[in-house]
């Protein structure tokens, strides 16, 4: 069993206004941990994974993530220059919608390639190579390499964005709703990706959505939002089976069994 | 050490809140031990709790109160309240749950469903594979289902890779919720034997058996899960 947590957070708050969209949440990542926060829109999930991946600055609280070098830093207390490093190399994040995480004006390749270039490689037929690599990882044809992702359909450009994150080899990565815009068959395929990729490269992840069945399938562990607070969280067939909280037996009760 | 699995004083109740708060008490402090070597079969009519001791004993449910020790591999665990990562790590390497029903993920082939556990438990792709292979032969699925979803197999077949998916790995603690309910004789004579050489091995088993003449063939002793819900 591994050593100690990836990730740390602790008494994250953050309000819009005198709107509260999260309080005093915590929440641990292990290594290869996959970790679904699940709650209704609204309740405070993407404002809680945006803090955390240090996107979004948080009123209150701590992101204590512990790097590649053994040390815990937190997000919020290091140097803007030092947050868009991690960011950049151990983190990733992958955006309910891939126009959010993918650079429309350039080729499918080039969008894999810019993450290896951010994070030093220079070779550029390594490069290619290796985008190429990552677009058959993803299951796109290899020939579309050229192509703009515009071209692509909803499922590929949602399977280009995370060949794109994963390429740098991040430990870490952020997903809101990465199934969220597309048809069923196509999550369906989606799923079956990020499931075997998550399991054979040992990611730790944390995977927002609002569909139980997505959590159920991918995730270790659920923390159930509602309201902005974390109202229950344990191992994930704990949590849908067993809820012990009225919200959590609520969305539990409030879906069609698989 | 020897594999062991002890319930002391376990405890659980269900309140549903959506349901005007009612209140389901199903166990009320049930101990019982199950040493390795044995197999004890948990007796009680329909709802008295079986399944409920099974899913606790897995971490799948949580007891209001009480210890569940699992002892394997030289080391005791509560799993009442062992973290998440530590439950999956039993089950992984420990605990093996013959579920009342199969839950697998839609699409992959019955062959890889078995495969996987062997390679969470720490075997080679290769070797998973082959073991799988075997323990679909002795539980007799043919091998023109090997690779189709068992989510179309028959409720028989659906059994059968369910055993297989937990006979695969030498787990030292089996838990096992009716195994052999939609089984055929010459089936249920399979799976039988198959929980007879657990034993042998040293295995802890704890089961449901409904059919009398199962329970006779495969139990040492037997523990009654007496009847306790009602709404308070
Ligand atoms: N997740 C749950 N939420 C609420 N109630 C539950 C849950 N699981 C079980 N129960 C209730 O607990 C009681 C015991 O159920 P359990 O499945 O353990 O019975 P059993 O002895 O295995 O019965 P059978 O022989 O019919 O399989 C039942 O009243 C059941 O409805
Ligand atoms: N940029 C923003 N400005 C003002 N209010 C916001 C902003 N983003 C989110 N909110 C509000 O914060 C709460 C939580 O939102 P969000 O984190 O997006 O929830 P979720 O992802 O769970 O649907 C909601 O009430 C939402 O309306
Ligand atoms: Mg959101
Ligand atoms: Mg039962």
């Amino acid at each position: 069993m591994t050593e100690a947590p990836l990730l740390r957070v602790r008494g994250l708050s953050h309000a819009y206004g005198s709107r509260i969209a999260c309080s005093a949440v915590d929440v641990e990542v292990w290594p290869g941990e996959v970790l679904a926060i699940v709650g209704e829109s609204g309740s405070g999930k993407s404002t809680l994974l945006n803090c955390i991946s240090g996107r979004m600055r948080p009123g209150a609280g701590e992101v204590l993530y512990r790097a590649k070098d053994g040390r815990e830093v937190d997000l919020w207390q290091a140097s803007d220059a030092q947050r868009r490093l991690l960011a950049r190399t151990e983190l990733g994040m992958v955006h309910q919608n891939p126009r959010d995480g993918l650079r429309l004006g350039v080729s499918a390749g080039g969008n894999v390639g810019e993450r290896l270039m951010a994070v030093g490689a220079r070779n550029y037929g390594a490069i290619r190579a290796t985008a190429a690599e990552w677009l058959a990882r993803v299951e796109i044809d290899v020939g579309r390499i050229d192509d703009l992702p515009r071209t692509f359909s909803g499922g590929m450009q949602q399977r280009l964005q995370i060949a794109r994150v994963l390429v740098s080899r991040p430990r870490l990565v952020f997903l809101d709703e990465p199934t969220g815009g597309l048809d069923v068959s196509v999550q369906a395929r989606l799923l079956d990706l990020l499931r075997s990729l998550s399991r054979d490269l040992g990611l730790a992840s944390i995977i927002v959505t609002h569909d139980l069945a997505v959590a159920r399938l991918l995730a270790h562990r659920i923390c159930v939002m509602r309201g902005g607070e974390v109202v229950e969280d344990g191992l994930t067939d704990r949590v849908l089976d067993d809820p012990r909280h009225p919200y959590t037996q609520l969305l539990v009760s409030s879906v069609l069994p698989p | 050490m020897t594999a062991s699995l002890r319930l002391v004083d376990v405890s659980k109740t269900f309140v549903l809140h959506n349901q005007d708060g009612a209140v389901l008490r199903v166990l009320d402090r049930l101990s019982l031990e199950v040493e390795g070597g044995e197999c004890v079969a948990l007796v009680g009519p329909s709802g008295a709790g079986k399944s409920t001791v099974l899913r606790i004993a897995c971490g799948n449910y949580a007891p209001d109160w009480g210890r569940v020790l699992v002892a394997a591999g030289g080391r005791a665990t509560d799993i009442a309240c062992a973290p998440p990562r530590a439950v999956l790590a039993l089950r992984r390497q420990a605990i093996g749950h013959v579920s009342q029903f199969l839950r697998v993920i839609p699409r992959v082939p019955a062959i890889e469903v078995v495969a996987e556990a062997a390679r969470l438990a720490g075997s080679s792709p290769d070797d998973a594979h082959a073991r799988a292979g075997e323990m679909l032969d002795i539980l007799r699925i043919p091998r023109r289902l090997w690779s189709l979803s068992p989510t179309t197999f028959s409720g028989g077949e659906q059994q059968r890779v369910n055993i297989a998916r937990t006979m695969v790995v030498p787990f030292p603690i089996l838990l096992l919720d009716e195994p052999t309910a939609s089984l055929d004789a010459e089936n249920r004579a399979v799976v039988v034997d198959l929980i007879r050489d657990a034993c042998r091995r040293g295995a802890a088993v704890l089961g449901i058996f409904h059919d009398a003449d199962v329970r006779a063939a495969v139990a040492t002793r037997e523990v009654a899960c007496a009847t306790l819900s009602r709404a308070a």
